[in-house]
């Protein structure tokens, strides 16, 4: 199963911001759970998100466990020209998340 | 009117205009609150003194939310901006979390519209704080109070 599902318009305006949405498959484990025999359960948070529009950094976000499970954000970036924006997240056991859709510019 | 008269009521003058403070006393203090930002000592070290302008950014949250788990968030800053005033950064504070540095979330690339949603973790009733920063150095600030019937991060399960 696909660790994100991303949502971007089908074309978007030259020059004009355009609605970016997306929801990262992840616990955000917080770190304050405990498990069934009273273990508990470390911290794992996705740390650093960022996007990438043709190779440019145009978005980023510095989370903690006050971002809940699955986070979902939902942010603008200015039209250019066609491409790919290309999404990565690491989180706190290192582990490295990516995902891409692609951006139509008319 | 005798002296005694007088004496009564003066009393209830007295006692009428102590009423009328007593009235005013809680909801000054209440006032005072919305207008000003709370006390946060993560947010307090990320301004190092600087006093952010309380215009511009519009930090949108549900005034009660029945589960802190998750809770509905958008911050937007209001233009228009020009790359010498963009919105370079957000950063997002929270009065009562075990980590008060919820999320800062960054522009490095010029965009018109600045506006981020996302969900939240809350674990009490609380109030929440935006910071944004331009490029030219200008800190402008927003807060939202939320009341969370159920904390976000304390369930066992």
């Amino acid at each position: 199963m696909p660790d994100a599902r991303i949502t971007v318009p089908p074309s978007v305006a030259r020059g004009k911001p355009f609605e970016v949405r997306i929801i990262v498959r992840h616990p955000m484990e917080t770190g304050y759970r405990t498990d069934e025999s009273g273990k508990s359960i470390p911290r794992n948070v996705i740390r650093t998100f960022t996007c990438r529009y043709n190779g440019d950094v145009v978005f980023s976000a510095r989370m903690s466990s006050g971002i809940a499970a699955n986070p979902y954000l939902r942010f603008f970036v200015t039209a250019k020209d066609s491409g790919q924006l290309a999404f990565e997240w690491v989180d706190d056991n290192g582990v490295r998340g990516s995902d891409s859709a692609a951006v139509t510019v008319v | 009117m005798t002296p005694r008269e007088i004496h009564l009521s003066s009393t209830r003058r007295l006692l009428l205009r102590s009423g009328v403070a007593l009235a005013l006393v809680p909801w000054m203090p209440a006032r005072a609150a919305a207008d000003d930002l709370p006390e946060i000592p993560a947010m307090t070290a990320f301004l190092a003194g600087r006093k952010p302008r309380l215009a511009a950014v519009r930090l949108t949250l549900p005034q009660l939310a029945d589960n802190g788990q998750t809770v509905p968030m958008k911050v937007a800053v209001d233009g228009p901006f020009t790359p010498a005033t963009r919105v370079t950064a957000i950063n997002l504070f929270s009065e009562s979390n075990p980590v008060p540095e919820m999320a800062a979330f960054e522009f490095p690339a010029f965009v018109e519209r600045i506006e981020v949603e996302s969900r939240v973790r809350l674990a009490a009733s609380q109030r929440i704080v935006a910071v944004a920063s331009l490029a030219d150095g200008t800190l402008l600030a927003s807060a939202a109070e939320v009341i969370v019937t159920i904390a976000g991060c304390m369930d066992g399960t």
